[in-house]
């Protein structure tokens, strides 16, 4: 009746393996993706940073020269200790860039500069405070030691990560790293000690509560970068799991499915047709599973009427065909409802007009189209083969007959068949939709 | 026409075993085509692209580094007179949405034959839009009016005359442009504006499926 296709396109295998590719891609998407959420989050620098490099990753984000973000920021110290205030949130909340980006020169200059910057910033600070009298003398310097004392531990915390992240926890000047913690922490402890003897006057207990609340709050500010790590430790630790147990997941489906196809491809390589019919059907098995509506990729599986849409239905009898007469049946569907049982008439019939055309049209493809509208169904089936001319077609032949025109009129549709000799056939299916009481 | 003009095409697909194959069959099927270069990264085609200047670009919508909806981005403003054509196995709304509104001209699927690529190609040289059965389907689901849809803002975009909807249609359907125009009565070239017309609306249009599908691949 008909050749099988002379030749499988190297497209066609390429596409198959292509296939296998493109979950790669994806694993290797959703990997970066996790890690790196968007590339336009805030990094602290690492280099060329005056306190703890806030300044520099602010600067980098909004693309303004540093200087301006840090003379704003001195600035912002005037006003009560906003900037203070705000570097220091941002520098608890901020993350440094990775330990491996590429860094940015800095100059001499620039570094004078931003020193100069945390001095001004930090006499605007006081400076303010006093003169508009809303925190006395012994307060401000207390407390302007004791942040001195909380910078240096966690200037020291953010160094340590990194050296961790280097690979070597103790090289590089451990007992000077012990040293500027050390004395961080002495920072801390005696500012809160000028505060308490700034409140001696008070009655004994309420002096010894404050004293306990006092130390409380030292320690918690010196161990600020430790619980911080902590906390974000576990987060990766979290989003590495997921990422494993993602990969296995995938590795699994692909052992299953795709690498068993290959292997079989391999022993059918004198078979074209063959290996044509197992590339379209593992084809056809990736992408449902990738971009199907139970698939991979769909979030929520419940969302689609799994199996019991026309589409669906459409995609199965398709399916079916390519896998049993080893050719293409390219089929678009544009809308969607549910099936019923005047639907499924359309769908085996549309079935049937396929497996006529790839019995009988001597093509490797058909098109299929359906279309959903308010009031009706319209599916049409079209091959470019052979054609042939209707009333030549023997009594003793069903399929045309029955399966297709019984069929739909039976169920209250219509058929339209247009063909000839040497021009191709195309069936178009015509089905009113049951009135839904919605 | 007077003489044909050559067209130069560069490929750009990550899989050089997928780049080879096109390069020998387009090298193969005809002498309008001439295969002038090929990349396998979103860098290394920027680079080529603006270095040789291409008349088509065939694009692989899935790389790494952002794809071809990437290599558009960063390559389509400097270089406008160069013409891309997407082509993919993938047949997700989004990535086809995406790459039409990043600005291709085409989206064929690698699954196509030799010489319908060859048509492909050399009818988006031409200037005018080649649209794969599925792409058709897409695009006439997302203007299709459903109850309950968002109000039209712009009808001059987001709204397709009958015409253009009945040419989707025979798209669709799977039938060649002189097809269409016998079907329709109507000339080849005609059905060449109203498909040129159909994809300034894709890319333009804020219809939600549109906008929602190319968002989904972050692209607006």
């Amino acid at each position: 009746m008909w050749r099988a296709p002379a030749r499988v396109s190297i497209l066609d295998v390429t596409a198959a393996l292509r296939e296998h590719g493109a979950v790669e891609t994806d694993i290797e998407r959703s990997r970066t993706g996790v890690a790196v959420p968007g590339e336009t989050r805030v990094h602290r620098r690492r280099t060329g940073r005056a306190v703890a490099g806030v300044a520099g990753g602010v600067a980098d984000h909004l693309g303004v020269p540093v200087l301006y973000v840090r003379v704003a920021f001195a600035l912002l110290a005037a006003l009560g200790g906003a900037g203070v205030v705000a570097y220091g949130l941002l520098w608890i909340f901020v993350p440094q860039v990775p330990a491996d980006a590429p860094a940015p020169e800095v100059t001499g200059r620039e570094r004078q500069q931003a020193f100069g910057l945390v001095a001004l910033g930090a006499g605007l600070t006081i400076g303010a405070g006093t003169l508009s009298g809303t925190v006395n003398g012994w307060v401000a310097g207390a407390t302007g030691v004791a942040l001195v004392g909380a910078a240096l531990v966690w200037r020291e915390a953010d160094q340590s990560q990194r050296r961790r992240v280097r690979g070597a926890v103790l090289g590089g000047g451990g007992r000077a790293a012990m040293i500027r913690v050390l004395s961080g922490a002495a920072l801390v402890a005696t500012g809160i000690a000028i505060f308490l003897i700034s409140s001696i006057g008070l009655d004994q207990v309420q002096f010894a509560l404050l004293a306990v609340v006092a130390a409380l709050v030292g320690v918690a500010v010196i161990t600020v970068p430790w619980w911080l790590r902590l906390v974000r430790d576990l987060g990766e630790e979290r989003r590495a799991r997921i990422r494993t147990e993602e990969r296995a997941e995938i590795a699994a489906h692909l052992h299953d499915s795709v690498l068993q196809t290959l292997a079989l491809i391999q022993k059918q390589v004198d078979a074209p047709r063959e290996v044509l019919r197992l590339a379209r059907g593992q084809e056809r098995q990736l992408r449902s599973w990738l971009y199907g509506p139970s698939g991979y990729g769909r979030a929520s599986a419940a969302e689609g009427l799994a199996g019991g849409s026309l589409a669906d239905a459409l995609t199965r009898a398709s399916g079916e065909v390519e896998d049993t007469f080893a050719i293409k049946v390219g089929h678009v569907v544009v809308g969607d409802c549910e099936i019923d049982e005047r639907l499924m008439a359309v769908v085996m019939a549309a079935r049937e007009a396929m497996v006529n055309a790839a019995k009988h049209a001597g093509v490797a493809e058909v098109s299929v189209y359906a279309e959903v509208e308010a009031e009706k169904v319209t599916v049409f089936v079209r091959d470019r083969g052979k054609g042939f001319t209707p009333e030549e077609v023997p009594d003793d032949r069903h399929g045309l007959a029955d399966s297709i025109r019984g069929r739909m009129e039976r169920n209250g549709g219509e058929i339209r068949l247009r063909t000839a000799p040497g021009d191709g056939t195309e069936v178009q299916l015509h089905m009113p939709r049951a009135k839904v009481s919605t | 026409m007077s003489e044909k003009r050559l067209v130069r095409v560069y490929l750009v697909d990550d899989h050089s075993m997928f780049r080879a194959g096109v390069r020998a069959e387009l090298d193969t099927l005809t002498d309008d085509i001439e295969v002038i270069g090929e990349a396998g990264t979103v860098g290394e085609a920027v680079a080529g692209i603006g270095h040789l200047r291409p008349d088509v670009v065939l694009l692989d919508v899935h790389m790494p580094d952002g794809g071809g909806a990437e290599v558009l981005r960063q390559a389509r403003k400097a270089y406008p007179e160069v013409v891309f054509l997407a082509l993919s196995v993938s047949d997700a709304a989004e990535d086809v949405i995406a790459v039409i509104r990043a600005g291709a001209r085409g989206y064929v699927t690698k699954t196509i034959s030799s010489q319908e690529l060859v048509t492909a190609v050399l009818r988006v040289a031409e200037g005018d839009a080649v649209f794969s059965p599925r792409l058709a389907g897409f695009v006439l689901d997302a203007f299709a009016d459903r109850p309950g849809a968002a109000p039209i803002s712009d009808p001059e975009l987001d709204l397709l005359t009958p015409r253009e909807r009945d040419v989707l249609r025979l798209l669709a359907r799977g039938y060649a442009y002189k097809e269409i125009a016998s079907e329709l009565f109507i000339s080849v070239k005609t059905v060449e504006t109203h498909v040129s017309s159909v994809l300034r609306k894709t890319q333009l249009s804020n219809r939600y499926e549109l906008s929602r599908w190319a968002s989904d691949r972050r692209l607006v």
